[in-house]
């Protein structure tokens, strides 16, 4: 077994971006995640493992040096909390278009505006259906715990690399802050100039060596039919991640009557809910979609033959529920219960909720 | 004498530097894009540095640089290119980088970015084609529109109670200490063509020789939107430009204080 630690979720990331051989962070600070960065610095993991660490002047200088990074074959990864994203998104599409590979970590607070440094989860439509400009889908993943935390830094990586797609981990204030005890991955070192040319040498701009074509990354096209092209293959990528990559999980569903749906830190809110709902008498399960693009649909179809209704329990006006209305079709009722501002809901809240819309008790 | 014998290696005076591919250039002709392009050409075929160097072409004109010379490039968001750079120098210190971006682009959109990868002293080479006015997008006013200058969005002449003022960003750029070399060139007769070839070989120089930032302005004509005659524009940029832009090194640190420069750590 790896390290075992007791870590704040921020400080994990830091951690898992150096163990997992990242090339570099460029990053801005904000609360709350300034963290990242602050553990990258002290940890200095210049002279560890190479890994370059920049403070950026803004999150869209961060996000271009990202694409810069990311198009020469690096592992490359930033971090930024909600108004901050906001101004990656630029950059984000260009990733997205150019199709490069890197991880951007989104510890949300509450908006709209300067909003609050307190946690939500109001980005997930900006996370999940776009976020910049065009036709573009990033890989959402959304940990629920610190040792998530640590295991979806390598395994966004993963898949970044495998669909060269930015992948996203969708978390919030409250697991960036909270401590909880991890279990460290075990270093994987740095790819060498070799390696890179080896793996990605088909695309990635570090230099034409003598055996290739020049490499050219641009998401620009001004033919028509060759942008419709473009933009085919960027749908067919998303198509294939929707049949191959989505990632969920089932707690107390077997019996269910009513299911709760919720990600990330509201999930955790969620599991105490199913039991406090359970001690009362209620059968209720929790399906906690892990990736939220790829979206879980097809269990949440299943689970809709099965329950007499579904509670979609999220930091926020009422986001996902849109997704989870659309998987689990007309023939029950899916409601939404959500705080707002940065109030995380308590586990009696949510049973309540759900006893006033679904059980009408 | 025939055809062929004129046509003979040996009589050879001048040729297309190799690193220019065959594409045909999208350019208006009489822009200095083109000539900007084939010196960069000729400057990295001379250093034999083609298999380390890596572009990058914003949105401008010149954005699809990466059409015409022979190397790695990548495309960049309006005014992003010194952040993309930076990414791509940082964790490749051992190939050499460089921007190629309008007025527009460095000094309007992107002049936060330029001006702390400038400060920071990224290790590249920033080409700058000053044409005073949005080439692209047809001809409105650039952040180096000229007091008086008529663009498609100062139809009257920029006005400095409207407008303000044009920004000399290339005198800003010279103060900063992570910049080794800041000249301003041009383009426009065969002798200051000369001067910016060697200008550009100094600054590409600098990059291998991790120096931190090289910037070579060039002031250029947009004879498209200037509505001239590439000939006339010549002429209106050396009477109108090259008063308030003027050629020559701003900063030669090799020459001045050549231990002054701290490298950058990676
Ligand atoms: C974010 C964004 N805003 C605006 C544009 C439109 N645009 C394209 S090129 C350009 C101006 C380019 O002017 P300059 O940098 O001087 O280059 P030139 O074409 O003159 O060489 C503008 C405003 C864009 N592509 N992206
Ligand atoms: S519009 Fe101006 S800058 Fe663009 S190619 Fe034509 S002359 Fe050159
Ligand atoms: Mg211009």
């Amino acid at each position: 077994m790896g390290e075992l630690r007791l870590m704040k979720g921020n400080e994990v990331i830091a951690e898992a971006a150096i163990r997992c051989g990242c090339d570099a962070y460029f990053g801005y600070p904000i609360t709350p995640q300034s963290e990242v960065m602050e553990t990258l610095m002290d940890r200095e993991p210049w002279d560890e493992t190479g890994m370059v660490v920049l403070q950026a002047e803004s999150e869209i200088a961060s996000i271009h040096m990202i694409y810069g990074a990311a198009a020469s074959g690096k592992k490359v990864i930033t971090s930024s909390s909600s108004p901050g994203i906001s101004l990656m998104a630029e950059g984000i599409s260009y990733i997205a278009g150019a199709e490069l590979p890197c991880v951007i970590v989104n510890v949300q607070r509450g908006g709209p505006g300067l909003g609050t440094i307190q946690p939500s989860q109001a980005d997930y439509f900006q996370s999940t259906k776009g976020g910049g400009h065009g036709d573009y889908r990033l890989i959402v993943l959304a940990p629920s715990s610190v040792q998530e935390m640590n295991d979806f830094v390598e395994l966004g990586f993963q898949l970044a690399f495998k669909y060269r797609n930015p992948a996203m981990i969708l978390t919030d204030g409250v697991i960036g802050q909270m401590m909880e005890k991890v279990v460290l991955a075990e270093y994987i070192p740095r790819l060498t100039d070799e390696e890179i040319n080896e793996k990605y040498g088909s695309w990635a701009t570090n230099g034409r060596k003598a055996n290739r074509q020049r490499n050219i990354i641009t998401s620009l096209e001004m033919d028509s039919g060759r942008m419709e092209k473009n933009n085919i293959r960027l749908q067919e990528k998303y198509t294939k991640m929707e049949e191959e990559e989505v990632l969920f999980e089932e707690f107390s569903c077997e019996d269910a009557d009513y299911l709760l749906v919720a990600f990330g830190s509201s999930s955790r809110i969620c599991q105490k809910a199913v039991d406090l709902a359970r001690e009362k008498g209620i059968k209720v399960g929790l399906l906690r979609p892990i990736t939220l693009f790829p979206f879980p649909k097809k269990p949440i179809a299943a689970l809709a033959k099965q329950v007499k209704g579904m509670l979609v329990v999220e930091m926020n006006a009422g986001q996902m529920v849109e997704d989870v209305q659309l998987a689990a079709g007309c023939a029950i009722p899916v409601k939404h219960f959500g705080r707002m501002g940065g109030i995380i809901p308590s586990p009696g809240e949510v049973v309540e909720a759900l006893e006033q819309k679904l059980i009408g008790g | 004498m025939e055809l062929k014998d004129i046509i003979n290696p040996n009589n050879l005076v001048y040729e297309k530097p190799k690193l220019l591919t065959e594409n045909t250039m999208h350019y208006c002709p009489g822009c200095s894009h083109g000539v900007v392009h084939k010196l960069l050409a000729e400057v990295i075929e001379d250093l034999d540095i083609q298999d380390k160097t890596i572009g990058v072409s914003p949105v401008g004109c010149a954005v699809f640089a990466y059409n015409y010379i022979e190397i790695d490039w990548q495309e960049a968001a309006h005014g992003r290119a010194p952040a993309v750079a930076t990414g791509i120098a940082r964790t490749n210190p051992d190939k050499v980088v460089f921007t190629y971006q309008g007025d527009g682009d460095l000094a309007s959109i992107g002049a936060a970015e330029i001006l702390h990868a400038c400060n920071r002293g990224e290790n590249m080479v920033v080409i700058f084609v000053n044409n005073g006015i949005y080439g692209m997008t047809g001809g409105q006013m650039a952040p180096t529109t000229l007091i008086g200058q008529v663009t498609a969005t100062t139809p009257n002449g920029r006005d400095v109670g409207r407008n303000g003022y044009p920004l000399k960003i290339t005198e800003l750029i010279a103060q900063l200490p992570g910049t080794s070399y800041v000249t301003r060139q041009s383009v426009h007769t065969p002798a200051t063509i000369r001067k910016c070839k060697k200008a550009l070989a100094k600054a590409f120089q600098a990059a291998i020789d991790k120096k931190g930032t090289s910037f070579v302005e060039v002031v250029s004509t947009c004879n498209m939107n200037w509505k001239m005659t590439p000939v006339k524009a010549n002429e209106w940029m050396v009477d109108n430009m090259f008063p308030f832009y003027q050629p020559g090194d701003l900063k030669d640190s090799s020459k001045t204080d050549p231990e002054s420069y701290t490298p950058l750590k990676n």
